[in-house]
């Protein structure tokens, strides 16, 4: 079975995010790490490979030169090889525009099974999976707390609010993994050792068959505004009246 | 991942990450990652209960921990400079778990790999490198520490057989090793022996209450007419140059992993100093607090550079003996007294295990003493100077 992964890098949430200018996350405010939902994506194709040996995982990104750190430390965790969409014609990509450029690196790879993250820890768009099964014209299943593929069936369960709905398809399927998926292994030694010599193919839109009207972003960022400082609250002193003056904040505030 | 996974370490005033390769900084966020989501979450918890988690070692084995230095039998086969880089991880989250990597890889299978035969070898490493199997070391005993070739545990020969009597003390994970690598005295000089703890004869009992190594086991070992098979024997050494090579490799992880410590200290004062107010303004903000942490962050940044010099020679094979002397000495040193100013920074909060500072400190106590105390490294180097040895 081939598996595909779908990783990213994203600025560290550890640390403050920033907007450039023109919209985009500013990737130098701050260190760039892979996405932690990807780790548990990849994490998800690593325990069907750890089941089968014969499962080859291929993590693929699109973004800048510095992503092939985040494919790298995939490779050191366990995935066979990476394919790295890169093109200074794709920055400011938006989700859409991302879709189709990796659609296009997916559909070289005759995957059975395609593993995504449900949202990036940047964009928080949560689209890209599904907009990439859309136009491989494949099922998708997500976001999933639990995986199983077997006899060419992929199936899962996905949480909500009010329980569980168990998932099915026929592979090749794509499916999105929610943080339930469990966490993702550290790169053991061999394993960081052994990512050096693995194969990191590069890719650019043209060798994509990419067009400009590809990869024009059908939106645009036009401003954004940071979310005002926080003030401070009302402080109730409780004198025996606290619960009377609780009671009247929430009616004056409409809360209750 | 290398340069772009890491969060630039608040000490570092050097680029020291630039003497490093990707592998090297990617095997170090590896270790330093484990230790910030299984060590750090639990200590204060694991200090306090004085337990050693073993459910921590198989997962401390997947990593490729165990013996990481050692080539072949199922270890990782990393250089020297690797395995400081993890110890000095490790300790960042506490030393006794650094110790324990240590007194497995560095004592217990080195002294197997180096001095073992095939059929030992075969038998132990595998499985102590998987952690199936935890090894311990057994040299010091109650009345020979710094003097060991002054011990009393005998082995005799009776037919084939070795007959082992005597006692031992301060031997780390004892009580929970399966194998035992014990030093005696024997009428050909001193020799190593494998023991497994199974053996009849074999008794090992914690040391309790300590106030330093709390999540970590010291024990003292009772031998009394352990009888094993001629091949239990190490073959390839007779004489102290058996255990001291050993200790030699456990030495060098300690130069690495008391600067863990001290850096670990040094990132928590400087954050809480950041944070605390005190007459309106952060401590961080008083020239006594900066005065403080410059010297901590000076003294840290010269400690990671002498490991680092000490660990290329030693994977260039071209390390003198005394350069681990220099590096245990002062790096014991400068961390233990780092983390003591680091704990003043703290004020009243800083005695509790809320902040790690303090039990830095507390398990410094023990690294400063084990694998020669700060005197004999001073006799050591003192020797290499003068030519004149101190200690006979």
């Amino acid at each position: 079975m081939k598996i595909a992964v779908l990783i990213k890098q994203v600025p560290d949430t550890e640390e403050g995010r920033h907007l450039t200018s023109d919209g985009r996350a500013d990737r130098d405010a701050s260190d760039r790490v892979i996405d932690e939902i990807t780790e548990r994506a990849l994490e998800a194709a690593l325990k069907q490979k750890d089941a089968d040996k014969s499962v080859e995982i291929t993590v693929v990104t699109m973004g800048p030169a510095a992503a092939n750190e985040a494919l790298r430390k995939a490779l050191s965790m366990g995935a066979d090889k990476a394919v790295h969409v890169q093109d200074d014609a794709l920055a400011g990509s938006d989700a859409l525009a991302t879709a189709r450029a990796l659609a296009q690196a997916l559909s070289g790879l005759q995957a059975d099974l395609i593993v995504a993250g449900n949202e990036s820890t940047d964009g928080r768009g949560g689209v890209v999976p599904a907009m990439i099964a859309e136009l491989l014209n494949l099922p998708f299943l997500g976001p999933l707390g639990t995986l199983e593929v077997s006899g060419g069936i992929v199936r899962g369960s996905r949480a909500d609010a009010s329980g569980t709905t168990a998932l099915r398809a026929s592979t090749p399927a794509v499916i999105s993994v929610a943080e339930a998926m469990g966490e993702a292994r550290f790169p053991k030694f061999k394993g960081i050792l052994a990512a050096k010599r693995k194969p990191v193919a590069v890719q650019g839109a043209a060798e994509l068959g990419l067009g400009a009207a590809d990869h024009a972003a059908g939106n645009l960022v036009l401003a954004s505004a940071a979310r005002p400082a926080r003030t401070a609250g009302v402080k109730i002193i409780d004198e025996g009246q606290a619960a009377q003056e609780l009671a009247a904040y929430l009616a004056a505030e409409k809360l209750i | 991942m290398a340069l772009a996974e890491r969060v630039l370490d608040p000490a570092d005033l050097i680029n020291f990450d630039a003497l490093l390769t990707s592998e090297e900084l990617a095997l170090r966020d590896s270790v330093r990652g484990f230790v910030n989501e299984n060590i750090k979450p639990n200590i204060a918890r694991w200090y306090e209960d004085a337990v050693f988690p073993l459910e921590i070692v198989p997962e401390m084995a997947k990593l490729g921990l165990l013996g990481m230095h050692l080539d072949g039998y199922g270890c990782a086969g990393r250089s020297a400079v690797e395995y400081g880089l993890a110890g000095a991880e490790l300790e960042a989250g506490d030393s006794g778990l650094r110790t324990f990597v240590s007194v497995q890889g560095s004592l217990a299978m080195s002294a197997i790999y180096k001095h073992g035969s095939e059929e030992q070898k075969q038998e132990w490493l595998p499985q102590m490198a998987a952690g199936e199997a935890i090894g311990c070391f057994g040299l010091t005993e109650p009345t020979a520490g710094s003097d060991p070739s002054s011990m009393k545990t005998f082995a005799r020969r009776d037919g084939d057989d070795w007959v082992l009597n005597g006692s031992k003390r301060w031997i780390g994970l004892a009580n929970v090793a399966k194998v035992a690598v014990i030093w005696a005295q024997t009428d050909e000089g001193i020799r190593g022996f494998v023991v497994p703890t199974s053996t009849p004869g074999y008794k090992a009992t914690p040391i309790e209450p300590k106030l330093s190594m709390r999540a970590s086991i010291q024990c003292e070992i009772e031998l009394v007419d352990v009888r094993l098979p001629g091949s239990a024997v190490l073959p390839e050494v007779k004489g102290l140059k058996g255990p001291f090579s050993c200790l030699n490799e456990a030495r060098y992880g300690i130069i690495w992993g008391s600067m863990g410590a001290a850096r670990d200290a040094f990132e928590v004062a400087l954050k809480y100093s950041q944070e605390r107010l005190q007459f309106d303004k952060p401590l961080a903000g008083y020239q006594l607090t900066q005065q403080k942490l410059v010297d901590m962050a000076l003294e840290i940044n010269k400690g990671f550079l002498l490991a680092l010099h000490i660990g290329r020679q030693k994977d260039a094979g071209t390390l003198d003996l005394h350069q681990i002397s220099v590096g245990k000495l002062n790096n014991c040193r400068e961390a233990i007294e780092i983390c003591r100013e680091a704990r003043t920074i703290l004020g009243g909060n800083g005695i509790t295990l809320d902040y790690s500072p303090l039990r830095h400190a507390n398990n410094l106590e023990s690294v400063r003493t084990y694998e020669g105390t700060d005197e004999v490294h001073t006799l050591i180097l003192g020797n290499k100077l003068t030519g004149v040895p101190a200690f006979r």
